[in-house]
């Protein structure tokens, strides 16, 4: 095992990197669109439901199904996982983030709009900061997921630790199926496990 | 001549679903610089009554005027940092300093750093606090009362001319009570404000309004000065809460 690491290491070293990258434009366009999203809710309490009744109806789409319904609109590859994994990631990005804000205090939400705050002024001065755990609860749970489903996202050709356990498992393997599966796990639990240090100081 | 500085015109107010009015066709004339306290029993309307003035409730019926305008008309974010509003249940921001609190509205309304540093001082003074000991603490170190007169100062932070205090004195003790109904005349006193108090208390209430109104059930029993309203009750409710203070003072009576 560790000798296939020493001697095919960008074998190893290249998916990892392109997992990680996977990873990290996943994350800033989902929290880009939750955003946008969160933005939108305060200005309608049912349209918030509603956005996170259509998206826990994607959320319980199974991965494989999904990746085969957009391959025709948007063909093979990187493209259409990550579109794939963001809608996942508004589920557990936006159920966080309004059960945060709605946990803040009453008395201070009316305090903060009896002095005169607009609805743009509640949300970024007062709500946001006040709900930071939870909404970083929902970023933390939205990594592990992503690490967790772009994995399978290997099936339609977008790379990443996925295309290790392919490749092993299509050639009977044994140390590439391991290597995939190490790397993979050791990256959502370690990120985790980061994470949730990080969550804890908040 | 004084100018009318609140002024409310067969105003009703029905929360949804519910079967009665929680405002019930009050008419009101408040002058400039006027210092009214509303007292009246739990679930009578005091709350409603204020948060229409600050546009947090619309009235389902009638107008409300603030200096001869129709605030209907008026946009109520801009209204609101026109008017110092200390709401029942204090709602500091618990994740600001004290000063931050103070000044969250000059900050709203891009008063300059120096400007706003050198207010906050100048209003936890005003209101009892040692600017150097409190103006770096957060919410949770302070005592209840502590955190009313904060309260107060955030209100008080523009200078608006309509201050509404919905039992800004509820946390406290007895004696710190009294001294901060002092301080409330001295900065009301200090300043020509027109202040509406809402308070439970029947001394409170007629020891701090030049008027009072009394409320009942969404309904103005009275609207009078103290003296007044002691020397010719409107009602049996009024009477009552004449009767429950005077038998109160017998009781002290008695145990001497
Ligand atoms: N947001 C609301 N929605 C529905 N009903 C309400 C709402 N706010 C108040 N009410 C009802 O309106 C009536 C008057 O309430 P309000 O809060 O004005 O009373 P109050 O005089 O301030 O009482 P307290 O002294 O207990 O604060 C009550 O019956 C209350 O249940
Ligand atoms: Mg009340």
């Amino acid at each position: 095992m560790i000798e296939y690491a020493l001697e095919y290491p960008d074998k190893l070293y290249f998916p990892l990197l392109e997992h990680i990258q996977m990873l990290f434009i996943t994350l800033i366009l989902s929290l880009i669109l939750a955003s946008i999203l969160t933005i939108i809710t305060i200005y309608s309490e049912s349209l918030s439901k509603t956005f996170v009744y259509i998206f826990s109806v994607i959320y319980s789409i199974p991965s494989l199904a999904i990746f085969a319904l957009l391959i025709p609109l948007t063909g093979l590859g990187k493209t259409t996982a990550i579109i794939v994994l963001v809608l996942y990631n508004q589920y557990l990005l936006l159920r966080n983030i309004t059960e945060g804000l709605k946990e803040v205090d009453p008395a201070v939400t009316e305090a903060a709009i009896g002095i005169g705050m607009n609805k743009i002024q509640l949300l970024f001065k007062i709500k946001i900061p006040l709900s930071k755990k939870a909404i970083f609860t929902g970023v933390r749970l939205a990594v592990v997921s992503t690490i967790g489903i772009a994995t399978i996202a290997a099936f339609i050709n977008a790379g990443g630790l996925g295309s290790i356990l392919n490749d092993g498992l299509r050639t009977v393997n044994t140390v590439k199926i391991l290597w995939g599966s190490i790397l993979a796990a050791g990256l959502a639990i370690g990120s985790n496990a980061i994470l949730s240090k990080w969550e804890q100081r908040l | 001549m004084t100018q009318i500085a609140i002024e409310f015109n067969n105003v009703s107010k029905r929360f949804n679903h519910a079967k009665y009015n929680a405002v019930d066709d009050v008419s009101l004339n408040i002058k400039e610089g006027e210092f009214i306290t509303i007292l009246g029993s739990s679930g009578s309307g005091k709350t409603t009554l204020l948060k229409m003035i600050n546009k947090l409730y619309e009235p389902s019926h009638g107008i409300i005027k603030l200096f001869d305008e129709d605030i209907s008309t008026v946009d109520s974010v801009i209204l609101r940092r026109r008017i110092g509003y200390v709401i029942q249940h204090v709602g500091l921001f618990p994740h600001m300093t004290i000063a931050q609190n103070v000044a969250s509205v000059p900050k709203l309304l891009n008063w300059d750093k120096q400007t706003i540093n050198i207010r906050v001082m100048e209003l936890l003074k005003l209101v009892g606090l040692n600017p150097v000991e409190f103006m770096d603490r957060y919410p949770s170190q302070l005592s209840g009362g502590q955190q009313q007169r904060v309260g107060l100062a955030r209100a008080l932070a523009v200078d608006p001319k309509i201050m509404l205090l919905d039992e800004p004195l509820g946390a406290v003790d007895a004696i710190t009570r009294l001294n901060l109904q002092d301080e409330l005349l001295r900065i009301h006193g200090g300043l020509q404000k027109t202040f509406l108090l809402v308070t439970h208390d029947i001394n409170e209430a007629f020891k701090l309004g030049n008027r009072v109104v009394i409320m009942n059930n969404g309904r103005v029993s009275q609207f009078d000065t103290p003296r007044n309203i002691v020397a010719s009750p409107a009602d049996n409710f009024v009477n009552s809460l004449i009767e429950s203070s005077r038998s109160q003072e017998k009781f002290w009576e008695g145990l001497r």
